[in-house]
């Protein structure tokens, strides 16, 4: 019989205000017992409304049925079968909108904490299993993927274990795309990360960095090379602006420019060689995760007082739900309905504040979601020292100006002709924000999985 | 991986360096950069190409040391590895068409002209080059752009080697002499570029500029080296690193190239106990 408690175990975190001045990781995780009692609050649905809403579909009762159980190792193994990186999911999907959103234990009360069960048992199976991945006997077909971030590297964990040659192309001088240099340190700790790539090492895929597709080596030239199929997971790309005045004011940054050198360039370790602004008073324009990842590091680099800018309200906020409690939790001061249209400068020329306007919401727009209209004789001024821009990206240019062919729409994204993420080049697969837009973790990964399956079926027809 | 086959110093700030690179020196173009660590704590920079060999697979950087990054580069010796590389970045420049072209260059920027004079000479294009530095004891480069020009102005702020003057006073004298180019390459640092740009823009004279912003990834990421082109924003990893010098902001570019100069004291500092040189 199932735990009937109303509520979901609740997540041991560090304490707000330790937290916010440290980049250690803010959940620490359930304890064993907390993770068994948690699975037994799951019915066992058996049309599993759970995994209709997961991108890579996991057998999410499956698993969780085997840490009621306590066998953890089999869980692992459920979840192995689906998802390439558990322990990031668990930690960075949003599952409210994803699986949890559709548990039936939340029409009354919580749903089931099926993120937190999943970065147990990934937690726990890397704690204690002797790791005996076995290389699988190779089928001696080739095949590159250019970009080693969330969507390259399940495509080639999933090929891999089918027995292809995968080499993964790495433009940075690290493996792991948004999860190393975007993604913080507090939210995922990048020995997670480096543990899930080499666990793909292990299993025989080669991750080559340095090498910049589109200017190192060309698509044409991996074909070339023997390399029989590809899968372009190249990420996001350049970050916008709002081409407001002011904007190249020194203390200005895009969300890209400094998370990278906070965690690609290591910027929050004592004595790192990378410089950043030690600003007090930072505003992050965007309601994203993106937006949330960049105003809680500031917070940790020193700032007194950091502001989330957001022309919309708290309801329309896009970032995981969870993101924004911590962020509130960590003193992050939210000015929703209020746009920046100005950013003012000293005589040095570093930012000095942000000229605001309230919004309203009118109408709904194209997107669903009410537009923001400017009220009328609102301009304020915000005193800030820095500013971080996030609000989107639009696709790097590199791999699409070099590859002819390739099949790009109005804003630059690759094209595909289906879920397969086959693009309008034969062999030629794509997925992850290089298609969809600045998108979530896991929907790369699930372009991912699909487009490693499509692979097989074409190559091994 | 990315070996040191040769290290020279070419002057007492500014050294070259020959790296093991097959892939790199396949593709490179003049006016391309790459990105390197020297080591796996370095900070990414930014380098010009100086040269390509692509059937030794070799690259050449000529560089100044004037950071942490580039003191960390100089502490490594031939047969060392560099730690990371990558590249060839950014557009080259063009040069398809160019029939006469000044070249001007300005203290280490000449690492970065010689190649595009080089290249054009090579195509049939008349080459005049203009090089500037402050003093006999920093001039680079004088022979190999001799060799590629048919008209060489060699300036000196304190005319201890060839004219004194600087070189847009070079540069005017010829096009007032008569010289019609189709272009003017400007390479060196922003201020010379500038005011490249105010003697050609008197003329009506088309000028290119190189611009090295800071810069983290290179690649189209991170958007650190933007730049305001035209009333435009522009990304000279992925849009340059050459633009049209007369729609350049570069008070813009000058103001946001200082951001991190008080940070940049200090790792240097450090880097210089670090190396225990004088700093």
């Amino acid at each position: 019989m199932a735990d009937m408690s109303l509520q979901k175990t609740p997540m041991p975190t560090q304490e707000p205000q330790i937290r916010n001045h440290n980049f250690n990781e803010v959940a620490l995780g359930y304890t064993y017992e907390m993770a068994v009692g948690e699975a037994k609050r799951c019915l066992g649905c058996k049309n599993k409304p759970c995994v209709s809403q997961c991108p890579v579909a996991i057998d999410i009762p499956a698993f969780i049925e085997r840490v009621a159980q306590e066998d953890m190792e089999g869980a692992y193994q459920v979840l192995n079968r689906s998802t390439s990186l558990p322990a990031v999911c668990g930690r960075v999907c949003p599952q409210e909108s994803q699986c949890e959103g559709k548990c039936v234990r939340g029409i009354k009360g919580e749903s089931v904490g099926i993120g937190r069960l999943e970065r147990f048992v990934a937690d726990w199976h890397r704690e204690h299993a002797a790791d005996s991945v076995k290389k699988p006997v190779t089928n001696g077909h080739k095949v590159a993927v250019i970009g080693a971030g969330p969507s390259g590297l399940t495509c080639a964990g999933d090929l891999a274990k089918l027995g292809y040659e995968v080499t993964v192309f790495e433009a940075l001088h690290l493996a792991g795309g948004v999860l190393s240099y975007g993604i913080p340190e507090f939210r995922l700790p990048k020995s997670i990360v480096n543990h899930e790539i080499n666990g793909l090492k292990e299993l025989g895929v080669t991750i080559q960095c340095n090498t910049v597709i589109g200017k190192t080596l060309t698509v044409d030239e991996l074909f070339d090379m023997g390399f029989e199929a590809m899968f372009i997971g190249s990420g996001a790309g350049l970050p916008r602006f709002m081409n407001i005045p002011g904007e190249s004011l020194k203390g200005v940054y895009s969300a890209n420019e400094y998370l990278t050198r906070i965690n690609l360039m290591k910027a929050y370790q004592e004595g790192s060689s990378t410089p950043i602004m030690k600003a007090k008073r930072v505003a992050v324009v965007g309601g994203g995760n993106v937006a949330m990842d960049a105003a809680r590091c500031a917070k940790r680099m020193g700032a007194e007082e950091v502001y989330i800018v957001y022309r919309r309200s708290m309801n329309e906020l896009p970032a995981r739900h969870e993101e924004v409690e911590h962020a509130q939790e960590e003193g992050i001061i939210f000015k929703t309905l209020c746009n920046s249209v100005e950013v003012l400068g000293n005589e040095q020329g570093f930012v000095c504040g942000m000229k605001c306007v309230e919004m309203t919401l009118g109408e709904p727009d194209e997107s669903g979601r009410r537009r923001p209209v400017v009220k009328e004789n609102s301009e304020f001024v915000l005193e800030v020292d820095a500013m971080i821009m996030s609000i989107g990206t639009s696709p790097n240019p590199l791999i699409r100006n070099t590859t002819p062919g390739l099949e790009t729409n109005r804003h630059g994204c690759i094209v595909v002709r289906d879920d397969s993420g086959l693009t309008s080049r034969e062999k030629v697969y794509a997925g992850g924000d290089a298609v969809t837009g600045a998108a979530t973790v896991i929907l790369a990964m699930g372009a991912g999985k699909s487009a490693a399956k499509a692979i097989d079926e074409a190559l091994c027809k | 991986m990315f070996e040191i086959l040769e290290k020279t110093s070419l002057n007492p700030t500014v050294t070259k360096i020959v790296i093991n690179a097959p892939l790199i020196a396949k593709k490179a173009q003049p006016g391309q950069f790459v990105i390197l660590r020297a080591t796996d704590k370095s900070e990414r920079i930014p380098l010009t190409i100086a040269d390509e060999d692509p059937a030794k697979g070799v690259i050449t950087l000529i560089y100044q040391i004037v950071g942490a990054g580039t003191m960390e580069l100089n502490s490594l010796e031939q047969g060392d590895q560099l730690n990371d590389l990558a590249g060839p970045l950014g557009k080259a420049t063009e040069t398809d068409g160019l029939k006469k072209v000044c070249i001007v260059g300005g203290g280490v920027g000449c690492a970065i002209a010689y190649p595009i004079a080089k290249k054009l000479h090579q195509l049939g294009c008349v080459v005049h080059s203009v090089v500037g530095f402050r003093n006999k004891e920093l001039v680079i480069l004088e022979d190999e752009f001799t060799k590629v020009s048919e008209t060489m102005k060699m300036m000196t702020d304190d005319g201890s080697h060839g004219e004194k003057g600087l070189v847009t006073n070079a540069l005017e004298a010829l096009i007032n002499a008569g010289n019609e180019y189709d272009q003017v390459i400007a390479i060196g640092p922003l201020i010379m570029m500038k005011f490249v740009c105010g003697v050609t823009k008197k003329y009506g004279v088309k000028t290119i500029v190189s611009m090295n912003p800071i810069m983290i990834d290179g690649t189209g990421m991170c958007g650190g080296c933007r730049l305001t082109v035209g009333g435009e924003t522009k990304f000279a990893c992925v849009d340059g690193p050459d633009f049209d010098g007369h729609l350049v902001d570069f008070d813009e570019a000058m103001a946001r190239g200082s951001m991190y100069r008080e940070f940049e004291g200090h790792a240097r500092e450090e880097a210089c106990r670090l190396y225990g040189k004088e700093g």
